[in-house]
């Protein structure tokens, strides 16, 4: 089932497009990833998936539902995870999760929601005492309490250390094996990489690629580098037969010292994806 | 990317769930109107910025203002004290309704509130309930708080018959509506959060200053005094000096009287004013997104 389907989307600001004919089909129970560098609309295109922001052009289906048109009961079915909750100080996080819980028709029960984020030692804490990394699993927490069948996370980890965005790739991963579909954005590569079961680059308001982790930008088939060191120093080859290559190699120069064989990374595509839109 | 075209064919939008609920669910919004006016009201009373800067200037300037000027006016049974009892009711007024809102939605807006708000299924009109029914509440604490200092040391009397409490009521509720409106609208105004209090805190002091708060009617020159009747404080003022300083001090008045039709109309006329600002101008988007 499509839990989005996006055909030709639209948006301009002014003069500027940010958004140039997108088309996006995002199954359910899926975890999707938009990556591109900022400017690159992809902040835009998730709004108007939201529901926050009109677009000017395109088809957009959200939950089967156009979100330009949609009303109360189609927002009980998303969760958006926003960037920093700082907007209410005051409360505690048992407070003002509760307080959410309240607005949507089948929330999920705040203290295990609370306790999925793991903020349950800081339930009672006020938000202004929270640190950025308990601010954002509130944000979470705010997201999810509705019980929602798709859940937009905006650039969830940026601003958090290591550790806090290893926890916080656990608890999505939690969400996704519980049947949540998942929009992502980030740009983050390795967050993509392990989170998302496909993605997309978007780049000047196009997706200039689309895959899963592994096969994104013709990733698989690519070739390879080969690198020793030989007489004069470090040496490269690019090659779609690494294996013949090493062999030649060794044939004409028996063992060679500083050999790698490597595959173009994710963020080798990357770079090149978006570094050719950008010339 | 692939087949998307079959793949919607083959799901007729009639199989999907219903997702249309009606667009208006009144007792949805009250019960979470009232649910937000509770959160809304702990807010304000946590927030010790707002105490200080939104709750106490009506009663800081009370105490200031009427222990220093306490004179009585000539021919008449009523000090100076007493209109600046009555005025900086207006004062109070102003300040938890428009000051108060101004400053804080702005913030709210600023700092990403609203739009986290408006991505949740709460009708818009529980959050407005919300505000109003907080105001509401933290201006009738306010009011008590007013008069218990201007009746204890002030001389201010509690109106004594049913006529005057009623025409405190309908003063202190429109004021209080039209107040509540302009806040709201006027939280529109500044671009960041920082610079909210700035923006919105310059007219409520200049109004205080012209409108005879800060400075009793009787002292503010008549030209100013019927520049500052184009805006709401001047009547609000004006029509709680008729509940405290009774009758005979209406001479006092630039017009010799307390005038309260009109102060009825223009509070009423600024209400829906600011009502229909709110509609036009209202946003649930912060400054920052394009």
């Amino acid at each position: 089932m499509t839990a989005v389907r996006v055909r030709g989307l639209q948006k301009r600001y002014g003069k500027t497009t940010a958004v140039d004919g997108i088309d996006l089909d995002i199954q359910r129970g899926e975890v999707f990833g938009l990556l591109g560098p900022n400017g690159a609309g992809k902040t835009t295109t998730v709004e108007i998936l939201e529901g926050y922001r009109d677009r000017d052009g395109g088809e957009v289906e959200v939950l089967g539902v156009d979100p330009g048109r949609a009303h109360n009961s189609w927002r009980d079915r998303i969760g958006v995870v926003w960037q920093s909750t700082a907007d209410a100080p005051e409360l505690s996080v048992a407070e003002i999760t509760r307080n959410f819980a309240q607005y949507y028709q089948h929330p999920r029960d705040p203290e295990q929601v609370i306790d999925q984020v793991g903020l349950t030692e800081h339930a009672g804490k006020k938000v202004y005492h929270l640190s950025g990394g308990q601010r954002r699993r509130l944000d979470v927490a705010l997201g999810i309490i509705g019980d929602p069948e798709l859940l937009f996370l905006d650039e969830p980890t940026t601003g958090l250390d290591p550790e806090a965005r290893r926890k916080f790739a656990d608890l999505i991963l939690g969400l996704a094996q519980e049947g949540t579909t998942i929009l992502l954005t980030s740009h983050y590569l390795d967050e993509v990489e392990t989170l998302a079961d496909r993605l997309a680059v978007i780049a000047r308001g196009v997706i200039v690629a689309e895959g899963t982790p592994k096969t994104l930008g013709g990733r698989a088939t690519a070739v390879s580098t080969v690198q020793w060191i030989g007489e004069d120093g470090l040496q490269t080859l690019d090659t779609a037969t690494p294996a013949k290559a090493v062999a030649d190699l060794y044939a004409a120069h028996g063992e060679i010292t500083g050999l790698t064989v490597s595959r173009p990374t994710l963020e080798d595509v990357y770079i090149k994806l978006i570094g050719a839109e950008n010339e | 990317m692939s087949e998307p075209a079959t793949l919607t064919a083959a799901q007729p939008s009639s199989s999907r769930p219903p997702a249309r609920m009606p667009r208006v669910e009144p007792a949805r919004a009250l019960r979470l109107g009232l649910v937000r006016t509770a959160l809304e009201t702990r807010m304000f009373f946590r927030e010790r910025d707002q105490i200080a800067f939104v709750f106490s200037i009506a009663v800081v300037m009370l105490i200031i203002l009427a222990s220093i000027f306490t004179t009585r006016y000539n021919g008449l049974d009523v000090t100076v004290s007493q209109v600046y009892a009555a005025g900086l009711i207006g004062t109070g007024i102003m300040a938890v309704s428009f000051q108060n809102l101004g400053i804080a939605i702005a913030v709210e807006r600023d700092l990403g509130g609203l739009r986290r708000l408006a991505a949740t299924p709460m009708p818009p009109s529980a959050y407005f309930i919300g505000k109003v029914g907080s105001v509401f509440v933290v201006a009738v604490i306010q009011i008590a708080i007013l008069l218990g200092i201007g009746v204890a040391f002030y001389d201010l009397d509690l109106p004594s018959t049913i006529g005057t409490w009623f025409t405190f009521t309908w003063v202190f509720v429109l004021g209080l509506a039209a107040m509540t409106m302009l806040g709201i609208a006027a939280s529109s105004v500044p671009r960041s959060a920082r610079s909210a209090t700035a923006v919105i805190t310059l007219p409520f002091v200049v109004l205080q200053f012209i409108s005879g708060a800060f400075i009793p009617h009787t002292d503010v020159p008549d030209w100013l005094l019927n520049a500052s009747g184009i805006f709401p404080l001047k009547w609000l003022c004006q029509g709680m000096r008729s509940v405290f300083l009774g009758p005979e001090a209406a001479v006092l008045e630039v017009t010799g009287s307390y005038e309260l039709g009109k102060v009825a109309l223009v509070l009423a006329a600024w209400m829906i004013g600011g009502l229909a600002l709110c509609l036009l101008t209202f946003r649930w988007r912060d400054n920052h997104t394009k």
